[in-house]
Order: C-alpha cells, then sequence, then structure tokens
C-alpha cells in the first residue's frame, strides 16, 4: 500500500453507508460511544469480563453497520502505534506486564469506538450538534472553516512539494528542511489570502458572528 | 504527545479537563473580544494551517520522520488567545475525526499542547524580545528557543500526568518525556524558525499585524494562562519534583491525605513502589535539562545568526515568490 492510499484512507474516516447505525442520530451514536469511552477508561485495571462485554457490543455494531471489517481495522492500525509507544514504557516498571495489558485493552476498545463513530458519522453532522450544544459560535467557526480547508491545504501543500521535487535533483537534508520549510511558509501566506477572500464570500452572503 | 483513552485516571483526566475548559474560555472571549471580525476566518484557516503542517512529515536521519506541534508557529503568527483556540480546535478535530488523542484524554492534550507549549511559548517568546534589541535577529532567536521551551514544557505536563494517574512511574515516564522531546524540541525550534523566517522574507505584514493593537490589553490574558499553567504544574509535576529519597511518597502522602485545598487533594498513585535511586534520577534530571536548555539557546542564538543577515539588506535577496526556490 502506498503512502498516498495510506493518507487517502485517514483522511476519509467516513464510510457512506444506509445501515441502522449510520441513521441513527448523531447525537445518539456520539452520546452512546462517549458513555461507553467514560466507562471502559475509567474501569480497574483489571475488570476483564467488563472488556470482553465492550468489545462484543462493538462488534456488534459494527457488524449491524455494514462497514467492511477489514477498514475499520486498517484505521485502527492507523492509529495504535501512538498508544503503544506510550504503553510500552509501563512495561519496564514492576507489575508491569499487567499494567501494559490492561492500558492497551482500554486504549484499543475506546479507539474502536471513536473509528466506528467516525466512519458511521459525518463530521458535519457532528459540527452540527456542537452547536445544538451551545458550544460558543466562534469555536464552531474556527472547527468548521478548519474542517472544510484543511484538505484544500493539504492538496495545494501537496502540489507545491510536487512542484519543488519535480525541479530540484537529489538533495541533502538541510536543504530538504529548508524546502520544507519553504512550503510552509508559503501555505501559511495563501491560507491568510484565501482568509482574506473567504471573509469577503461570506460578508457578501450576510454573515454575521 | 497525544494521550489516548485509558491512560489517565479518573481525577487526573478531571482535574486537566477543568483547567483546560477554563483557559479555553478565557481565550475565546479574549478573541472575541479583541479580534477583528475580519480576521475571524484567518483563525479557521490558520488552524487548518497548523493541522496540515503537522502532517507534512520531515525527515530527520535514520528513516524517522518528525512533524511540527506549531503552537509557537501560531502564537507568532496570531497572538497567544487566538493561537490557544487555533490549538484547541486542531487536538478537538483529531480526537474526533481521526481518534488521535482520546476523549477522556482530551482535557489532558488541551492543556498540555494548547496551554502549557502555548503560553510558555509565548511568555520565553516575550522576555527575550524584551531583554534584546528589537532585530529581527532578536525576534528569531526568540522564536527559536520558545519553540524549544514549549515543546519541553508540554513534555513535562505530560510526563507528570501520566505518572499522577499511575500508569507510569514518574523515574521512567519523565527521562524517557523529557529526554526525548528535548531533541525534538530542536526541531520544532528550526522548523518553526526557518517558516517564521520566509514569512517574514515574503509576506512581513503578515507578521507584524500581531504586535498591533490587538496586543495592547492583553496583561490580564497573560496572568490568567500563566497561573492555570503553573496551577497545573503544581497539580502535576510538583508531587515529584522533590530531590529527596522518600520525597515522592511523602509528597503524594501529604498531598493527598492531609485537608490543605480542594484542588490540591490526590490520593498516592504510588503505594507500592519502592523508591530507591530517586535522587539521582532527580538530580540527573534536572542537570540535563539545564545543559540541555544551554544547548538549545546557543542553537537559538546560531539559527538567527545564520536566518536574519539577509533581512537585513531586503536589496540583496531576490524576493521569494515560489515555493520551490530551495537554495
Amino acid at each position: 500500500m502506498t503512502v498516498r492510499a495510506v493518507l487517502r484512507d485517514l483522511f476519509s474516516p467516513y464510510h457512506p453507508g444506509t445501515s441502522a447505525i449510520h441513521r441513527l442520530p448523531a447525537a445518539v451514536k456520539l452520546g452512546a460511544i462517549l458513555a461507553l469511552i467514560l466507562v471502559l477508561a475509567f474501569l480497574p485495571a483489571a475488570a476483564w469480563a467488563a472488556y470482553a462485554a465492550a468489545a462484543a457490543l462493538l462488534l456488534l455494531a459494527a457488524l449491524l453497520s455494514r462497514v467492511p471489517l477489514s477498514r475499520l481495522a486498517q484505521r485502527l492500525l492507523l492509529i495504535e502505534p501512538f498508544a503503544l509507544g506510550m504503553a510500552l514504557l509501563a512495561l519496564f516498571q514492576p507489575h508491569g506486564l499487567q499494567q501494559f495489558l490492561a492500558i492497551m485493552t482500554k486504549s484499543t476498545l475506546c479507539l474502536s469506538a471513536l473509528v466506528l463513530l467516525s466512519a458511521t458519522t459525518r463530521t458535519t453532522d457532528l459540527l452540527r450538534l456542537l452547536s445544538r450544544l451551545r458550544v460558543p459560535p466562534l469555536f464552531i467557526t474556527t472547527l468548521t472553516l478548519m474542517h472544510r480547508y484543511l484538505f484544500v491545504l493539504l492538496d495545494e501543500a501537496q502540489r507545491m512539494q510536487r512542484a519543488r521535487r519535480s525541479r530540484s535533483l537529489h538533495q541533502g537534508r538541510w536543504a530538504t528542511w529548508h524546502a520544507w520549510a519553504s512550503v510552509a511558509a508559503h501555505l501559511f501566506v495563501r491560507s491568510a489570502d484565501r482568509a482574506e477572500r473567504i471573509y469577503a464570500a461570506m460578508c457578501a452572503r450576510g454573515w454575521k458572528t | 504527545m497525544h494521550i489516548p483513552d485509558g491512560f489517565l485516571d479518573i481525577k487526573t483526566a478531571a482535574t486537566c479537563g477543568a483547567l483546560a475548559l477554563t483557559g479555553v474560555g478565557v481565550a475565546l472571549h479574549t478573541v472575541r473580544r479583541t479580534l477583528p471580525e475580519r480576521r475571524v476566518p484567518l483563525v479557521g484557516l490558520a488552524a487548518a494551517f497548523v493541522f496540515a503542517a503537522q502532517m507534512l512529515n520531515f525527515p530527520v536521519g535514520g528513516g524517522a520522520s518528525g512533524h511540527l506541534m506549531g503552537s509557537v508557529l501560531a502564537v507568532v503568527l496570531l497572538g497567544p488567545s487566538a493561537a490557544v483556540l487555533v490549538m484547541t480546535a486542531v487536538l478537538v478535530l483529531q480526537c474526533f475525526m481521526f481518534a488521535d488523542g482520546g476523549v477522556t484524554a482530551l482535557g489532558a492534550n488541551v492543556f498540555n499542547m494548547a496551554l502549557v507549549s502555548t503560553f510558555t511559548g509565548y511568555a520565553v517568546y516575550r522576555l527575550l524580545c524584551r531583554l534584546g534589541p528589537d532585530t529581527p535577529r532578536t525576534r528569531l532567536m526568540a522564536t527559536a528557543f520558545a519553540a524549544w521551551s514549549s515543546t519541553v514544557a508540554a513534555a513535562l505536563a505530560c510526563a507528570g500526568e501520566l505518572a499522577l494517574s499511575g500508569t507510569i512511574l514518574w523515574a521512567l515516564v519523565s527521562p524517557t518525556m523529557l529526554g526525548s522531546h528535548m531533541f525534538i524540541g530542536i526541531g520544532e525550534g528550526l522548523i518553526t524558525t526557518l517558516v517564521v523566517a520566509a514569512i517574514a522574507r515574503t509576506r512581513p505584514e503578515l507578521l507584524g499585524a500581531r504586535q498591533g493593537p490587538g496586543q495592547a490589553g492583553g496583561y490580564v490574558e497573560f496572568t490568567v494562562y500563566g497561573l492555570l499553567v503553573a496551577l497545573g504544574l503544581v497539580i502535576f509535576v510538583a508531587p515529584f519534583a522533590s530531590p529527596s529519597p522518600d520525597g515522592l511518597e511523602r509528597a503524594a502522602a501529604t498531598l493527598g491525605f492531609e485537608q490543605q485545598t480542594a484542588a490540591t487533594r490526590i490520593a498516592s498513585p504510588l503505594n507500592d513502589y519502592a523508591v530507591a535511586g530517586l535522587d539521582t534520577t532527580a538530580l540527573s534530571t534536572i542537570l540535563a535539562g539545564g545543559i540541555g536548555a544551554v544547548v538549545a539557546f546557543i542553537f537559538a542564538l546560531l539559527l538567527a545568526r545564520a536566518f536574519a543577515l539577509p533581512e537585513r539588506a531586503p536589496s540583496a535577496a531576490p524576493p521569494n515568490d515560489g515555493p520551490c526556490c530551495a537554495p
């Protein structure tokens, strides 16, 4: 699998579908997943029966959602290393193995719950839910704009990097870093310009804070 | 440095959540009060930019690659309150959309990467800018050192939270987190400085806007963030910072069982831990931290010297208008 494929997969967590899980209101799904995570994260370390029950519940929900399990597993594997790196440290202390297994079970179950949520719920639905929950409008505007333009900026950055690569032969590390910083700086300059245009467009459509 | 679910216990997660909520609330209030309406979209776009910049890996060597945290970049570009908002938005989206960083640890992640790192970076930046002469070189040097300090401070808070939760022993987590982030911080400083220098070269007015009238009434927010960060560090790190051999147990016991204030009443997470050799660990951690800071400071000086020179003579350097103009 190429890096591009991994990235594409990483950036499109939503898996379209019409299953019962997909059709549930976002509020219900978010509430259920949050409750499950809260319980899981704060259970005592050795509550193996509860972990098994949660795993069964999540598996049932995943089967009902008809999202291919391989896809969910793939996303899980992409994120798992971050948790693993931190948990490995726990191995080096007294009773480390127990601790390590408990942490890894907890974090894997919680990650699966989040992966399932993002696979069956559009991010825009979650954002709409936030505004119903009385989150300050400024924060929602920030989140929405960020979500809307993240992919635009990432594409722009990729185009700039491709252009840079196609114009430069093999470079040393210092030159690569310098070029990287140049791409990032131009990305910001372009974002600032884009923000001006967005503001004009928003005003033209009658936007008020 | 994103803490996943299951790594924090309930008291640490709740404390972090309360601190983070307060800090973000203050940031939202300040931004709404001081930011001109036409710059509201810029905050959203800056958040997308920081997210995108975190995704662009750069090669570190040996096949490994690093990425930016971006809080000092946001501070230098937008000012402290908008930077807190930007970093919080990035962390929230990372948590819910990409499952990077846990839901129960969201408060801790926001506290570490949006409040501690932003405030530390901002304080160091302001201090160094004030101490030195008002030149681009001073500002670059301050940027580099602020980026390093912010990374190390966030790692320190993260290590404290993990230790206080009883997940990983302090004697284990603090040298690992601090040691690795002293190196990562050098990368953060280098990249932040390179990006700020490149923006200063192409569009200096984007940097100048921050030092405008919006910054005049910044003392209240500065104090509030400072108090929050200090309170957090006292709760998360101070119980472990005593260099005496039995300091750990005693500090935890004192704080845990003596009725002081509600905020510092924490149970001992380290009941069955024999604290042998802590005093060397603590001392060597402090020593290593000092040496690291000196190295990073010298590095920042060198970096500023290397990159501020062409800026003084703008006529000498042709304007850089494409991303592909690497030397």
